[in-house]
């Protein structure tokens, strides 16, 4: 028994298992911006667990870099393009689930003052918080 | 010369289930690409597409002992990322163009 087969094996099984479940949050999750949570986080682990299998069966420094190059890559860029993605959504005004209880933007970010280029307009909070 | 020519081991057992999986997940995500009600459901679908599609490089690679390979999921990983953020834009601004 290779140990170096095992652990590459185990590390891609791991990385299957989250890519699966990834995939199925996209498909039942009620609303845009959970199934955004879905595809970003368990996506990124699973996708990162199976480079990690390559650069363990190869055992190579030079692809031991390239695939740690590919996930901190990916790890750079996911939470960036879900911001981006996330904010596109609430200013189209895309649905939520109708048991969202809490939405902190409500009044802050529609209306014809507010252009996507511009972040919103400060509101000082103190009075207007239920716990102040 | 693959994985799979010479005898059975845990490791390509293990691959050849993970192909079997991450093929699931991306028919999977594209059932999301097709029906998602709004765009921005299908963009987030899409993005998960080339994530899937960097593993399948990846497993790929593995499979077939060819570490080239992984020099495509760089420039995949690249792609996806840069077709996310301009689809982004492209809702904002129709969203601009509605009002």
């Amino acid at each position: 028994m290779n140990w170096v087969e095992v652990i590459a094996g185990v590390m891609l099984l791991a990385g299957a298992a989250f890519v699966l479940v990834s995939a199925i949050g996209v498909v039942r999750f009620p609303d845009v911006y959970m199934r955004m949570h879905a595809a970003t986080k368990a996506g990124t682990l699973g996708a990162g667990l199976m480079l990690g299998a390559a650069s363990v069966v190869f055992g190579d420094l030079g692809i031991t870099v390239r695939s740690f190059v590919v996930f901190f890559f990916l790890l750079l860029t996911a939470p960036v393009a879900a911001h981006v993605l996330g904010r596109a959504a609430y200013y189209a005004n895309v649905p939520r689930w109708e048991r969202t209880r809490l939405d902190e933007l409500a009044g802050r970010y529609d209306g014809a003052d507010a252009s996507p280029g511009e972040p919103p307009r400060p509101v000082a909070h103190g009075d207007d918080r239920p716990d102040a | 010369m693959t994985l799979f020519e010479g005898p059975v081991t845990f490791l390509s057992v293990a691959t050849l289930a993970t192909m079997v999986a991450v093929a699931v997940s991306i028919l999977v995500a594209s059932l999301r690409v097709m029906r998602g009600p709004s765009l921005p459901d299908r963009v987030v679908a899409l993005d998960l597409v080339g994530l899937l599609a960097v593993s399948v490089i990846s497993v790929v690679a593995i499979a077939t002992e060819q570490p080239v390979l992984l020099d495509a999921a760089i420039a995949l990983a690249l792609i996806a990322f840069l077709s996310t953020v301009a689809f982004a834009r492209f809702i904002e601004w129709q969203g601009e163009q509605a009002e």
